[in-house]
């Protein structure tokens, strides 16, 4: 068993918006290449050319269908990587002391040397975030790019996760939650920012923001016609008539 | 607590970045290449580009493992086994480049047409065009004719320009942006980066498209029209507006053809403009009541005049599209959307355009030497791409949509649509096509261009075609991009006539990039009588192990594109943003490994082989040492060659003369050139004195072109008074008819040719495929990270049909069209059409192709609609094959398609099954990690 600190001084994390992710997977493949040159052992893929290419990634984009009784079906795209729990599992589950979150900025991270990839972490993770390499034999996990967010050799606006850098449409924010005054919390506390499933008690840092009401635009009132009437070619004449008045 | 490890938080990411331009689309963003130990570790995109700046999308980022594609080619390859097989045997070089010259050089000395060169996602046209013109043949295009050309040829006819590469929305200003059939592609990131800063302020997106996905599916209202009513659709919206009185009178007066008179009399002018004895156009004068030159000084047109029976543009409207036929009510059944959602989208659209209107600060003059001190602008952009443009009524259904823009007042106005440097362009400005064949002497012009009436169409005096693909006739006279979909089947049929030699450059038209995929795999493997093949020989040059390899006879391997030049050029298809022109280049950040060449430098090698003037001095040596020299000295007119920036002594932004040092500036920018345009030119560039003359600076024109938008089109007017018997031009009988009716002059909607021609009770569903976000083409499938998310391609149901057929999750179906049937694994999906059914494109994969496994699922699960769609309309039985094509572009008419679909019993593989092609470069291997 491995303990979590009481708390930390940081809560770095994601504030994902599900109203503008279109599905796209940039995040999911810029995730891909970075940690395979980075931070620990590479993200694997056994049978890459062949009938069951499957391979370690550490963000994912699922896509859930909703049919609202009353409204038009519609798609949500739902990114997930880990959520850098407050209280975290897959930590405390850890055997070793590989997992482990940390003081300083809340990020959850496998200390690679440590780990025997036993896979309890995994098994006790409830959102399903880390996967254990088939190759390295040992458990990833989103590092929120802790290896990017404080590195010295890049420029400063690089500082941030390369699914974040990389988002077209801007809908990955990483940010500080335990400063009110961050992006990542002003997102979330203006949208309606969602832990998921709260119900655990794993309290994730990472927000959603939900997506907005959909198809709202539907029949409308009568628009206000012209006084007179716009009504056909002779009101459509008329309408010509008053408006080059007006020039 | 136990002390907590220290990872290197800072650690070196690589040893350098080398900039160039991505290729895993057709976008063209920026990337920074990470290099380690000179081999490629990371891509991420360049936060300076103008396309992206900064972004990357899933391709893009998966670029490294595209680079590093086990299929890709070794050496040129000449084929031993039959044609199909994949057999192959590897040569050299020279010996690669003397076959094909040895084929090619009695072809250009007698009959320069019996060479068909068509090239696929090059992005090199203006190169590979230049090559054909000075070979001397026709027989040139690109792929533009299956894409989107009647997005684009609708664009450049209505207001000179069109989407994309054209032009954009103004995506910090706009406040409602609608959307029509648009997939996660064309263009990728930039719209994604505008999607972005609209719901970054909560402005409304509207999509219209039968499937919920991807930008429609963060879309706040979707309209789920049926496929090949969207111009039904948008006659209603105008129909709407006019209504409503909701069009901007103003602005149709000043820079449109709206108020000009029709002329009325019956005879050979009818239905032209009426001028005066110079030719000008004639408006009513209000002042007078008599008419006027349009431009004549201090004139005030009436838009809606009847001056002695002849009606301006304007009121011709009013009256077509007042008329109840094209009412919300009158279509809705048919679009599948009711009646009173059209007019809310109707009224929302007048709404934000004209009480949201946007005021600029910014002074400006106009082409008539009027100031204005401010730019008004009406914040309503729209966006569309191939679903309302692949359609047989595309062509109308895309000018439509452009009238619509125009009617709001948004286009060129601060919030609306705004084009990108070339553009705009009128449409007289463009070149006219050519097909003037000398043997032994280059072509007598550009392949391709826009006709303007009868007088250019490339057909001989029986009206047979001089091109192989019968661009340019009266079955398609303004197929501005060439019919790249009909080449096969009319080199197999030897009609019009019999070729000797095809070349294609990436363009994979054994698989998935033709229509027909069975049937064409039989006509590149047909042998007549004698037993030689029917289209004697094949050249092909790709990158990576294709389908299209394995039937050809020679192969000339390409690099990767982070191993190549290239130029993306202002000449060709450019990158150009609103307020700015950009070209950029691609180059060497590694060098190939293996035995392949640019494509482009061995293109120029095989024209000094050739002696093809421009590519050899007077004694016949190389002009150009390779493609990178090329794009640096070529020059099309003095002082403009293909690349725009730093020309001259490096000054030069457009013009100057070629400046050795071009490339290294390039390369130190970034890979990328940007000239801004002033403040004052960025908006209403037609019209705008300091945006002309700052174009006419740069080198996109020599002398100001302002011109006005089409509302009404005299080149499809005059290819009417030709089917109505005026001139000396005159189409077919059989086609007159389908001239009169669909070359109108306005925006009309008919029903797709498949609609009218199968029964909708065989085949009631309509059958789609669009483009992944995160796969492109038949490129993708190799990518080891990609295929992890697109390895096969379910239909997708929708629930009414799903219920209705009893299907179960990992059932299987047939579906059937009028030319044939496949086997195809289903899922549910509600999100979509009532009607339709659709899949991912190009991700089925022939066995043995792309260095996969052959139980692949691509193979096993995937698969192509291509198998039922024929590039032939069903048999009439009047003796005419009528092509499955738009009859104003050639557009191939891909989402005509209707099927029906049935149960099948469960299981793979997917049919048709086509038995394995040889890998010319084996199978890749069966585990990856780090690749630095």
């Amino acid at each position: 068993m491995t303990s979590l600190p009481e708390q930390t001084e940081r809560k770095l994390g994601l504030a994902i918006d599900l109203d503008t992710c279109v599905g796209c997977h940039a995040c999911v493949i810029s995730c891909k290449g970075w940690n395979t040159e980075n931070y620990g052992a590479p993200l694997s893929d056994t049978d890459p050319y062949g009938k069951d290419p499957v391979g370690t990634f550490l963000n994912r984009v699922h896509a859930y269908e909703v049919t609202p009784q009353d409204n038009a079906p519609f798609t949500v795209h739902f990114p997930k990587s880990c959520l850098h729990c407050e209280d975290a599992p897959c930590v405390t589950v850890c055997p070793t002391g590989a997992s482990y979150k940390r003081t300083e900025d809340g990020i959850v991270l496998v200390n690679e040397d440590a780990c025997i990839g036993c896979g309890l972490c995994a098994w006790a993770c409830p959102y399903g975030a880390r996967e254990l390499d088939a190759l390295a034999g040992v458990m990833k996990k989103c590092t929120l790019c802790v290896d990017r967010i404080y590195n010295e050799t890049l420029p400063e606006e690089d500082r941030v996760p390369a699914c974040v850098r990389t988002c077209p449409a801007g809908a990955r924010h990483f940010g500080d939650f335990a400063d009110p005054d961050s992006t990542v919390s002003r997102l979330s506390r203006e949208r309606g920012g969602i832990e998921l499933m709260p119900e655990l008690g794993t309290r994730p840092v990472n927000r959603y923001l939900p997506p907005r009401p959909r198809d709202t635009l539907q029949g409308c009132a009568p628009a206000p016609q012209g006084d007179p009437s716009t009504e056909g070619l002779t009101g459509f004449l008329g309408w010509i008539d008053r408006t080059l008045s007006r020039f | 607590m136990p002390r907590q490890p220290a990872p290197d938080l800072s650690p070196r990411v690589s040893d350098e970045i080398r900039r160039t331009t991505c290729y895993m689309c057709a976008c063209r963003c920026g990337i920074n290449v990470h290099l380690k130990d000179g081999k490629v570790a990371y891509i991420e995109g360049n936060r300076d580009h103008p396309i992206n700046k900064g972004v990357l999308c899933a391709k893009g980022s998966a670029g490294i493992m595209q680079h590093l594609s086990p299929a890709r080619l070794r050496k040129p390859l000449k084929r031993v086994g039959p044609r199909g097989s994949g057999e192959f045997v590897e040569i050299s070089w020279d010996e690669a480049l003397n076959t094909a010259a040895a084929w090619l050089k009695p072809l250009r000395e007698t009959a320069p047409e019996k060479l068909a060169f068509f090239t696929g996602r090059d992005q090199s046209q203006s190169f590979t065009g230049w090559w054909a013109q000075s070979f001397g043949t026709p027989n040139y295009a690109a792929h533009g004719g299956f894409c989107s050309v009647n997005m684009a040829a609708a664009g450049i006819y209505t207001m000179g320009g069109a989407f994309w590469e054209f032009g954009q929305p103004d995506w910090d200003r706009t406040r409602l942006f609608m959307i029509f059939g648009v997939a996660e592609d064309h263009d990728s990131n930039p719209i994604k980066m505008g999607l972005g800063k609209l719901k970054a302020r909560g402005a409304r997106v509207i999509a219209v498209n039968p499937v919920r996905t991807g930008y429609n599916a963060v879309a706040d209202d979707w309209l789920a029209v049926t496929p090949g009513t969207d111009g039904l659709l948008i006659l209603a919206l105008i129909h709407e507006l006019f209504r409503l009185g909701r069009i901007d009178l103003d602005y149709l007066i000043r820079y449109t053809n709206a108020p000009y008179l029709v002329n009325a009399e019956e005879g050979a002018e009818k239905g032209l403009f009426l001028r005066d004895e110079t030719g000008t156009p004639l408006v009513l004068d209000r002042r007078t009541g008599q008419p006027a030159c349009w431009n004549a000084a201090g004139v005030q047109p009436d838009p809606a005049g009847d001056w002695n029976g002849h009606k301006t543009v304007l009121r011709l409207m009013a009256e077509r599209y007042l008329d109840p036929a094209h009412a919300p009510e009158a279509v809705a059944d048919r679009c599948g959307i009711p009646a009173d959602r059209i007019r809310a989208v109707a009224a929302e659209l007048a709404r934000v355009a004209f009480e949201e209107e946007i005021t600029l600060n910014q002074p400006w003059t106009d082409f008539r030497g009027q100031r204005h001190e401010t730019m008004i602008g009406r914040p309503v952009s729209f966006h569309a791409m191939r679903g309302i443009s692949a359609h047989s009524n595309g062509f109308q259904t895309c000018r439509a949509l452009h009238v619509l823009q125009i009617l709001l007042g948004s286009v060129e106005t601060p919030g609306g649509y705004r084009f990108k440097p070339p553009y705009p362009k009128a449409v007289e400005t463009h070149p006219k096509p050519h097909a003037g064949v000398t043997p032994g002497q280059p072509l007598d012009g550009p392949h391709l261009g826009y006709p303007l009436g009868p007088e250019h169409l490339l057909i001989n005096d029986d009206n047979s075609a001089r091109r192989i693909d019968k661009a340019f006739t009266w079955d398609n006279p303004m197929s501005a991009h060439g019919m790249m979909h009909m080449v096969i089947a009319n080199a197999h049929a030897g009609d019009p006539y019999k070729i000797d030699t095809l070349f294609l450059y990436m363009a994979n038209m054994a698989w998935n990039s033709t229509m027909n995929t069975s049937e064409v795999m039989q006509m590149l493997t047909d042998t007549d009588e004698s037993g030689t093949y029917v289209i004697p020989r094949i050249i092909y040059s790709d990158s990576y192990s294709s389908e299209m390899v394995a039937f050809a006879d020679l192969i000339l391997p390409d690099t990767t594109y982070l191993e190549r030049h290239d130029c993306i050029s202002i000449l060709d298809r450019p990158i150009g943003e609103p307020d700015s022109m950009n070209d950029a280049i691609r180059w060497p950040v590694v060098e190939p490994d293996r035995d392949v060449r640019g494509f482009q430098s061995v293109l120029l090698d095989l024209g000094v082989r050739l002696g093809l003037p421009g590519m050899v001095d007077d004694d016949g040596s190389a002009r150009y040492r390779d493609y990178a020299d090329y794009m640096v000295r070529h020059e099309r007119r003095p002082g403009i060659g293909p690349l725009a920036g730093w020309r001259g002594n490096g000054d030069g932004a457009g013009r100057g003369a070629p400046n050795p040092d071009q490339l290294e500036r390039y390369i130190d920018n970034g890979g990328f050139f940007t000239s801004h345009i002033p403040e004052g030119a960025q908006f209403f560039k037609p019209w705008n004195q300091g945006y002309q003359d700052w174009a006419v600076a740069r080198g996109l024109f020599d002398k100001p072109a302002p011109y006005i938008f089409s509302l009404y089109s005299e080149p499809l007017r005059r290819f009417q008074l030709a089917a109505e018997g005026y001139g000396d031009r005159q189409p077919p009988d059989r086609l007159r008819e389908r001239i009169k009716r669909t070359l109108d002059p306005l925006p009309i909607w008919y029903e797709p040719f498949e609609d009218a021609m199968v029964s909708q009770g065989d085949f009631p569903l309509h059958a789609l495929t669009q483009r992944p976000a995160a796969m492109y083409h038949s490129w993708g499938t190799q990518n080891a990270w990609l295929r992890q998310i697109h390895g096969m391609n379910p239909l997708y149901v929708p629930r009414k049909v799903w219920e209705q057929h009893g299907f179960a999750d990992g059932d299987w179906a047939w579906l059937t069209s009028a030319h044939g049937r496949i086997k195809v694994p289903v899922a549910r999906m509600d999100a979509l059409n009532d009607n339709t059914v659709w899949t991912w494109n190009a991700i089925g994969k022939r066995r043995g192709a792309w260095a996969l496994s052959p139980d692949a699922p691509e193979a096993e699960k995937g698969f192509l609609l291509n198998h039922l769609i024929s590039e032939l309309l069903p048999d009439r039985g009047d003796g005419h094959r009528w092509s499955n094509s738009d009859p104003v572009t050639g557009q191939a008419a891909w989402f005509d398609l209707r099927v029906r679909i049935e149960k099948a019993p469960p299981g793979p593989p997917s049919e048709p099954v086509h038995p394995a092609q040889v890998s010319p470069v084996g199978q890749g291997p069966t585990t990856l990690a780090r690749h630095s």
